[in-house]
């Protein structure tokens, strides 16, 4: 579904990714592993246009990708979450859900302005939408809140009912349970594992390697910007390579 | 549903429209209670001056944007009109369309490249941008008439019904301002509104989502001028005079200050903003003499308490309040 081509990106002559090629296969979770600055958040970031790849090609279901902004990118198919929380906190719950339905509430000013009944009643669809988005990630009760006064683990999922309100049929998740406690993490996993088994394709960036290990298809290991390993989880958890990246990084630290 | 509730939830539905209404029709009766030409002069003012600060409110309130040159839409439109209809003997009508298109132009060129720019740049660029018009009416003195400016503008009618007093004017510049109310009320609580809210707050987060974030903000600054050069061709107009001191920095400056204290993104606020300004010199002696002074110090005061401007700041602070007092109920039940 998703082709990754010697995809690379310097920062001012530093590489932080190098080469990087795989593929995602619709309806599976990829999870993207790797030690902290390996360049997985940039990956993403240059999947959906938030970074323009040095090199390399990005394919999205035979249409190429690379370099394009990122609202083409969303257009596409493809909503993601951020690693560090991106919410609109002075907007309502309901209206960061609704943000996420943006390509189908229409971008014309005119009619936006002129609110005839079929702008009105496609308002109302979208709204109830979101409405059952946020009931899936047990938000609907805080509906009217202002999200800037959610909890660290409500705006967590709600990033995520942002992302998946829309449909998309690729979801990028950079680290969707960092920070969050044991009983969260289930949850976002147990709900992952559902959004999957409706058809969903994710990638998921993940630094808890029971939840990797447990919910992933395929693990994609990224080391200093290069891909390092790829396999199903059972594959990467023995390869010597991946086993140094981790350990290795860990000896000087301990 | 009883009939009680099915009242209710055509109110709640409605609210929206139904405020516009009650607010048209209060609007439409006040001549009629409010004769004296003397206050109709200053509500009618206050009117062109909405009709600038709902557009600038898009701009800088919701779509997070700033914008220290709308005096120079203002005045575009004012001039283009006073010069259409007088040099060119224009219909007043079609010149005022025709004015609009051109300012619209106008901003599309400015705002191109000048949209590039973030905070203290866009706010340099767009004064600079007014500096250059206001120069322009200053020094183009064959079509200007330089300093002091020039009159013989004539009065917009509608067939044989001339807008050449006060009480007629009254009719002309709030339906102008109603209308421009109730587009920009819509457009905020649609999906384009909710994207320029979104871009307001965190540009990546919108473009992640969607939101095309250089054309919405280029969208919202040339409507925004639109908005502002009906108010100024309305101006020119009404007053069948124009001179360039009533559109340089300083009124730009104010339009900002009726922006902040109608409070950001409050479209009704906007309303409140212009209004204060307007009236708050009529009121008050000093408020005449130190003008400049103390519209700075109100502008300090409130973006050092309030940033989001004094009444969406007050509403917001009021609105977090009740959601954490409500969540610390809630939580008091869940420990009982
Ligand atoms: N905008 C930027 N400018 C310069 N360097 C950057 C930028 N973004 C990332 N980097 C560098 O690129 C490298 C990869 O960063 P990245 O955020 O992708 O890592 P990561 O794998 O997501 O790490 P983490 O697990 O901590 O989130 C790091 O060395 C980082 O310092
Ligand atoms: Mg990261």
């Amino acid at each position: 579904m998703l082709t990754l081509e010697g995809l690379s990106k310097n920062f001012g002559g530093l590489p932080a990714l190098q080469e990087v090629s795989f593929r995602l296969r619709g309806g599976d979770i990829t999870a993207l592993i790797g030690p902290n600055g390996a360049g997985k958040s940039t990956l993403i970031n240059c999947i959906t246009g938030v970074l323009a790849p040095s090199a390399g090609r990005v394919d999205f279901l035979g249409r190429d990708l690379t370099g394009l902004p990122a609202h083409e990118v969303t257009r596409s198919g493809i909503a993601r979450t951020f690693q560090n929380l991106r919410i609109f906190p002075r907007l309502s719950v309901l209206d960061n859900v609704l943000c996420g339905l943006t390509l189908e509430a229409g971008r014309s000013f005119f009619s936006a302005m002129l609110r005839l009944p079929p702008l009105r009643h496609r308002e109302r669809r979208l709204r109830l939408r979101a409405l059952e988005a946020l009931d899936r990630f047990s938000l609907a009760d805080k509906a009217a809140w202002p999200a800037g006064i959610l909890a660290y683990g409500d705006r967590k999922r709600l990033e995520m009912a942002r992302a998946f309100v829309g449909e998309p049929q690729l979801v990028l998740l950079d680290e969707p349970v960092a920070g969050l406690n044991a009983a969260e993490t289930a949850a976002v996993g147990r709900e992952i594992v559902r959004l999957k088994s409706e058809g969903h394709t994710l990638l998921l960036v993940e630094h808890d390697m029971d939840l990797v290990m447990s919910i992933a298809d395929q693990v994609v290991v990224l080391d200093s910007g290069r891909c390092i390993a790829r396999g199903t989880p059972a594959e990467v958890q023995r390869n010597p390579l991946v086993l140094e990246a981790y350990l290795g990084r860990m000896e000087p630290t301990a | 549903m009883t009939a009680k509730d099915k009242i209710l939830y055509f109110l709640y539905l409605h609210r929206t429209g139904l405020t516009v209404t009650a607010f048209a029709a209060f609007v439409l009766v006040f001549p009629l209670v409010e004769d004296n030409p003397y206050t109709l002069g200053l509500t009618n003012l206050i009117a062109l001056y909405a009709l600038v600060v709902l557009g600038l409110n898009l701009f800088i309130g919701y779509a997070g944007q700033i914008s220290l040159g709308h005096a120079a839409f203002f005045g575009l439109g004012a001039y283009g009109s006073a010069i259409a209809t007088t040099a060119f003997n224009l219909p007043p009508w079609p010149a005022m369309a025709l004015v609009a298109a051109l300012v619209a132009l106008v901003a599309l060129v400015v705002g191109l490249p000048a949209l590039r720019l973030h905070g203290h740049y866009l706010a340099m660029a767009t004064l600079g941008c007014n500096i250059v018009v206001y120069t322009v009416l200053v020094q183009w003195h064959p079509v200007t008439g330089g300093h002091s400016g020039f009159s013989g503008i004539p009065p917009l009618a509608l067939g044989d019904f001339v807008f050449d007093e006060e009480g007629r004017f009254h009719y002309l510049v709030w339906s102008f301002t109603l209308l421009a109310l109730l587009a920009s009320l819509n457009l905020v609580r649609s999906g384009v509104g909710r994207g320029l809210a979104a871009l307001a707050a965190d540009e990546t987060a919108a473009a992640c989502l969607g939101v095309d974030v250089r054309s919405a903000k280029v969208k919202v600054f040339v409507l925004s001028a639109v908005f502002a050069s009906l108010a100024g061709s309305l101006f020119a107009h009404c007053y069948g005079f124009v001179s360039p001191d009533s559109f340089g920095i300083f009124r730009s400056v104010d339009f900002v200050i009726m922006v902040v204290l109608g409070g950001l993104g409050s479209i009704w606020g906007s309303l409140f903003g212009a209004a204060l300004v307007t009236l708050l010199p009529e009121w008050i002696e000093v408020f005449d003499t130190y003008k400049d002074l103390i519209h700075g110090l109100i502008l300090v005061l409130i973006l050092m308490f309030l940033p989001q401007g004094l009444i969406t700041g007050l509403a917001d602070l009021l609105k977090q309040r009740l959601a954490l007092y409500r969540r610390r109920l809630e939580s008091r039940d869940a420990d009982a």
